[in-house]
Parts: structure tokens; sequence; C-alpha cells
């Protein structure tokens, strides 16, 4: 029997969240080092942070190959820009807008890419940050996450950003950074412990070498039964 | 041995009442009333000297917010208090029932109530109704074993753990429990650690909102703080709607008085019921 053509795909090796926060003078984007094959473990070295270029930095939660794909294009637009060598770059805020657009136009084509980006850099040396998903939505906020992320880590990001009237600098946003890192190691059953930082500051822009989480498991001692 | 506590059900699960449910929604004419959830943000966390059980205090119905400032911390004894999430009227009625079964075992052993009665009690109902009675638990209290707290999940599942949320804000708050929890706080740390996971779950849930309960139990004393923290003033409305007096223009003012006559009065005298009960 012929069946309709159909192309809404599930998603096969997955990344979990992206966190992302601004701070003074820059930006920074984090994500673990785990690429989930269901609620397999599978690949645990997957870079799911990108520099673009000096001003953008990218990441992405959802479909790995999807993010592969799209990273294609992304790197195609920059090899184009260098070739040109014109002086102009892509900045974050042309990226976000064509990501948009290219998200919504696959999706509008019930043909998702199954993502979640982050994307985020300097914009005019004002730092910007900003999320689309798979349906085109698209929106920016001085601190966000992709999935569970949105859950645990941005409640808080957002204390911690309010506390300090959304002026934090970079040593803070590191620190927050790696709390929130830690709390999804702990309560997301698809996280790792192992991450890396995509930053940009006014110097340019870097992924730099992964951490490793120091967890605390001594709670453990306090727990006998259920009963 | 009736009275000490209730006789156990034969027969397994006691579903009598889903058939005539099912026939009163498709031939009673019977529409079924939507069942106001708590969305809630509800946690625990045990201290030095005890356990500080915390609730927003949100009640929804869908997307319409229920009510307010609803009550989420359930008395259960004077030495254990339980919060509730999930189906407002399941958490209301499963603490009471329990709380009034704890009672009568109280005044037939002389002792203090211990929370694992009152765990067990919950679990056991819970698992009878296969999660079909929507309540989540967060169980708190202190007894001659010292500090307890625990969760309890609608199918009957029970957790003992030093802190514990539940809720649709459950996430909010354990973000910020797993961030800042350190054994034996003391109580005031205690109090303020739970205020800012609710806290985190009124501001980052849809479904919570509103104020900040407490609850401190410690062995000399059970103290409810209701709310322990405004957290959402209502604004003040910035215009007035009402006009002045003599807005419009009184050209005259005069009294009159309104006349009545009596036309008839009646004298009734209240019968009871027809039939009479018969006492064999």
């Amino acid at each position: 029997m012929e069946h309709p053509k159909q192309q809404t795909q599930n998603p096969m090796v997955t990344g979990t969240s992206v966190l992302g926060i601004q701070f003074d003078g820059g930006v920074l984007i984090a994500a673990d080092l785990l690429g989930s094959y269901g609620s397999m473990a599978q690949m645990r070295q997957l870079q799911r942070v990108f520099k673009v270029n000096e001003k953008t930095v990218i990441g992405a939660s959802g479909d790995y190959s999807d993010y592969q794909f799209l990273l294609e294009k992304i790197m195609q637009k920059v090899n184009q820009d260098n070739c040109l060598n014109d002086g102009y770059v892509y900045k974050p805020k042309q990226l976000f807008s064509w990501c948009t657009r290219v998200l919504y136009n696959r999706r509008s084509n019930f043909d998702p890419l199954w993502n979640r980006l982050v994307i985020a850099g300097l914009e005019n040396e004002q730092p910007f940050l900003g999320c689309v998903d798979l349906l085109g939505n698209a929106y920016q906020a001085p601190c966000m996450a992709t999935g569970y992320g949105n859950y645990l880590a941005v409640p808080i990001m957002r204390e911690f950003l309010e506390k300090h009237n959304n002026r934090i600098t970079e040593a803070q946003a590191r620190d927050v950074i790696d709390r929130c890192m830690k709390l999804l190691y702990y309560r997301d059953g698809r996280a790792y412990d192992k991450y890396s930082i995509a930053i940009v500051t006014r110097e340019g822009s870097r992924v730099e070498e992964c951490k490793e989480l120091q967890t605390n498991w001594s709670v453990a001692s306090q727990i006998s039964s259920y009963d | 041995m009736s009275g000490l506590i209730k006789e156990p059900e034969v027969g397994g699960f006691s579903f009598e009442n889903c058939k005539r449910n099912e026939y009163l929604m498709t031939k009673g004419g019977f529409t079924v009333p939507k069942a106001i959830k708590t969305g809630t943000t509800i946690a625990g966390v045990i201290f030095k000297d005890g356990v500080v059980l915390g609730a927003d205090t949100r009640a929804t119905d869908g997307n319409i917010v229920a009510e307010k400032n609803c009550h989420k911390i359930h008395y259960i004894a004077p030495n254990i208090y339980c919060c509730g999430a999930g189906t407002a009227a399941d958490t209301e009625y499963t603490t009471r029932m329990v709380a009034s079964q704890l009672e009568l075992h109280r005044l037939n052993s002389g002792r203090q109530v211990r929370v694992v009665s009152a765990n067990r009690l919950l679990r056991q109902y819970l698992f009878r109704y296969q999660g079909h009675v929507s309540a989540a638990l967060v169980l708190g209290g202190v007894d001659i074993n010292g500090p307890y707290l625990g969760s309890i999940h609608p199918h009957g599942s029970s957790d003992r753990l030093p802190y514990v949320t539940m809720g649709s804000g459950s996430l909010a708050a354990m973000a910020v429990f797993e961030d800042r929890y350190k054994p034996d706080m003391s109580e005031e740390e205690a109090k303020e650690l739970v205020a800012d996971g609710i806290r985190a779950g009124i501001f980052n849930d849809l479904g919570s909102g509103s104020n900040v309960d407490l609850c401190v139990i410690t062995k000399d004393r059970a103290e409810m703080i209701r709310p322990y923290h405004v957290a959402n003033e209502r604004g003040v409305k910035q215009g007035n709607y009402l006009y002045k007096r003599e807005t419009t223009q009184v050209l005259k003012k005069f009294e009159k008085k309104v006349h009545y006559e009596v036309m008839s009065t009646n004298v009734k005298e209240i019968r009871p019921a027809a039939e009479t009960m018969e006492i064999a």
C-alpha cells in the first residue's frame, strides 16, 4: 500500500540542555558533552557548542545530525565571508534571524530540524543571547536554557541575575553556569558531568576545553529507607 | 477490635463508584464537575531540630486561578503536618481522613503519633486506589524517633529524604535545594531555604503563585506561619472610577414616606414529615 509522503521525524541522537547567560562585557553558553541514543549514553565527547566567528557562538540541543547539517550551512556562509574579506562578518542577530527563518520554514513544510538553538555573541559591543526552537519560536533573554535546563537552571539563573540587577562579572557567570550544570547532572536523566563552554568577550570568542563537575553525594548517608 | 483503625476492606480494590460515574456521565445527563487542581509548589527540608514544610497558595481550575490564597499545608496530628499537591479535594479529604484515623489511634494507644504511621496509612490508601486519588504529598513531622520528612506519590510509593519537593513547581524548588541544601541548618536558614524554593516555584511556574506558607515542626511545637511571605501584592488601581458627589447637579431634595397597608395575616403550623421514622 502506498503511504503518503511522511517527513516528520523523531530525534535519534540527542543532546540535552544548553545554558546561556549574559555578563558585563560578554556572553557565555555551556552544554555537556553527551549524545544520548534514546536512554543510552552513547557519545560522551560530543561538542555541542561551536564558535562561528569572533563575534558569535552557537549551541544546540535536540537531534545532533540536524545540528550538524545546520552548522555546515552556517560554516559555508562564514567561509563566504572570509573569501569576500570585506570586513563584514555575520553578527549574532543576523545569524539568529537567519536560523529563525530556516527553522520556521522547515516546520511549515512539516519537516522540522529537531533542535533548539542558542545563539550568543556581541552585537555592536552589546551582549546578545537568543534562542530558536524547532517550531520557529524565537526570543531573547539575559539568561536561558533549553530542555530540562528551563525547569531546573533558569530559576537559579534568574534569581541570581535579579539579585545583581542584571549586571554580573564573567567570573560570577562561570560560577552560576557551573552550579546549574551540576544541578542538571543531579536531576536530568540524560545529562553528563563533563561540559564545555563557548564564550564571547570583546577580545573575541572561543570554545574552552571541557570541564568536569565536582559533584557532592554526601547526602546519600542521610537516605536509608522509604519509610 | 473496632475503633482502633478502620477494618481493612475485603476483596481488593473498591471501584464501586466508577460504574455509577460512567452511567451518570453518559446516560444520566450529569456534567462532571472539573477537578480543581492545586498547580503547586510544595517542599520540605530537615534541619537540625526538626522539619520545615512550605507551600505556595494558588489553586488552579484549568487555566484560571480558582483560589488566590488556598491552604495547602494540612494538619495530621499535633506533631505532623502534610502538604498536598494534585487534585485539591483529594489532598484535603485524604489528609483529613488519615488525621481522624490517627486521632483515634492516639486516643487508643495513649502515645504521641509517629510519622511512619501517617506515612503507612496514606501510602496504603493511595495504592489501593491505583493513582486515581490524585494526591502527591509532602509529609513532615517530629516524633520519638526524631525529625521525619518524606514524599508520597499518587500511586502509593514513598521516599524518605532530607529534602523533597512535589507539584508542578517541584523542579524549580528542587533546583534551589540541590544548590543550597546543607545538613544541620539552623531554623532561620531552613525557613529561608524553603521560602526560596517556594518562591522559585511561584515565579517560574505558572501553576504556582501568590504567597509562601510555612510550617515549622520541632520536638516542642508545630508553628503554622501563614503567610510567611506575601510574594505578590495586589496592584493599586491607577484611576478612580467613582464620580464625585455633585458631578450631576442636584436641583431639589425631598423625603417622602412610603405608605403600606397590611392586607392579610396568615398563621401556619410547621408540621414534621408525613411518615415518622420507625425505631424497631
